[in-house]
């Protein structure tokens, strides 16, 4: 047990929740970071998916990484992933179907997210599943705390709700009397990109400061 | 006639693929160093999406979807798959025929050219045609045979071509300011990139 939650293992698994992170530092997975991010409770399902979807990839990748062929490896690479999200569609589907209806050709479009393929070539074809499995959760949860964060604030300030509840109350809106208005350019994809843009830069001024240190 | 210039100017314009729908975001931000290299690999989009969309049209309504090949039968959640598997083949021939006959343009496009195949405008472009193939056949948006699916796919790669040349001309200039140390490089780029969104925004009612 204790090998494998080892320093090293560790390490692997927290990189990229900081250090080391897809979306702020790597840029990965852009695409699909800024689209769902208008509201909150997609982000997270889009989140948690990208999440289960990557640790398993990986660790199939893994199992596979002596068996393939070098030359064929991106088209294995692309039938797994395929065929994982396409389960995961089909599961939404059933389950949470408000929530597909609303990440539409997103959920698709992991398929061609750039954090899946690059950590499968990174990671998971050098080494074994285990801690291909823990470096596919780091990952994923490093990509889910930014879409989350900034789904937290498009959907405080452009909506006033937070996961379809009121957090601002009604009585201060204009409307009733108050002096509060929803910003509608937080639900516009241009804030998507500013927002991240400023997470970016929070992030690299916070990591340079701790280094320089 | 009058559908399918509607479709290719919003297309370009209104559904943007990166400022609407932020779709080819990695390569967009990676490649738009200097316009030239924006502008070979905004060709290669155009060129692959003019190939892969028509034929994931004819694969969605001849093959996978209802009753196309079986009666009662609805393949179409295997899409995913068939789809990637045509853009990943289409990239490969296009990259063989590339080095084949022009060796050249093979040397300049160089690594870019197999990275299309996991871009996410190709991948994109393909899921938002097989969305549109449902819809209402009156709204603007309406793909309803081949011809529409080759004007969509040629006005979303012009539209990402306009995109990754624009924001690489900026980018040069912007080389010679004085941007605060932790904004530089990739923050900056994505606030440029959100106010270029916010300037497309402004065709957003355009209807032809």
């Amino acid at each position: 047990m204790s090998k494998l939650f080892s320093k090293e293992n560790r390490e692997v698994f927290a990189n990229p929740l900081n250090l080391d992170n897809p979306v702020t530092v790597q840029v990965l997975g852009i695409c699909s970071a800024l689209a769902v991010t208008a509201q909150l409770e997609p982000a997270i399902v889009m989140g948690l998916s990208v999440t289960v979807i990557t640790a398993f990839a990986n660790v199939i990748i893994s199992l596979l990484r002596k068996t393939v062929p070098n030359r064929i490896r991106i088209i294995v690479q692309l039938v797994v992933v395929a065929t994982l999200v396409t389960l995961v569609s089909q599961i939404l589907k059933a389950f949470a179907y408000d929530v597909s209806v609303q990440l539409s050709v997103y959920v698709g479009l992991i398929i061609t997210n750039c954090i899946l393929m690059g950590r499968l070539e990174a990671f998971a074809m050098q080494n074994g599943p285990w801690e291909s499995f823990l470096d596919g959760v780091g990952s994923g949860l490093g990509y889910a705390w930014i879409l989350v964060a900034v789904g937290f604030v498009r959907e405080l300030f452009g909506a006033g709700t937070l996961l379809g509840m009121r957090v601002i109350p009604e009585c201060l809106y204009v409307e009733n009397g108050g002096w509060y208005v929803n910003n509608g350019m937080m639900t516009m994809p241009a804030m998507a990109m500013i927002l991240v843009g400023c997470i970016i830069w929070a992030h690299r001024a916070y990591n340079d400061r701790k280094t320089s240190k | 006639m009058e559908q399918m210039l509607s479709l290719f100017v919003r297309s370009i314009f209104v559904d943007n693929m990166i400022f609407a729908f932020f779709l080819g975001m990695c390569s967009y931000l990676a490649v738009s160093k200097n316009v030239k290299t924006a502008l070979g690999l905004g060709v290669a989009v155009i060129f692959v999406l003019l190939i892969t969309v028509p034929v994931d049209y004819l694969l969605q309504t001849k093959v996978l979807g209802p009753d196309c090949l079986v009666e009662g039968v609805d393949l179409s959640f295997l899409s995913f798959i068939l789809f990637i598997a045509v853009i990943a083949g289409m990239v490969q021939l296009v990259e063989m025929i590339v080095e084949r006959f022009s060796p050249s343009l093979y040397a300049a496009l160089g690594i870019f050219l197999p990275l299309i195949a996991v871009n996410c405008a190709i991948m994109g472009a393909s899921l938002f045609m097989q969305q549109r193939i449902g819809m209402d056949p009156n709204s603007s948006q309406y793909i309803g045979d081949v011809w529409d699916a080759v004007v969509y796919a040629l006005g979303s790669g012009i539209g990402w071509l306009l995109a990754i040349v624009g924001l690489a001309a900026i980018r040069e200039k912007m080389a010679y300011t004085d941007v605060p140390k932790p904004l530089q490089g990739l923050g900056i780029t994505f606030i440029t990139v959100g106010l270029m969104a916010m300037a497309f925004m402004c065709f957003s009612g355009l209807n032809i």
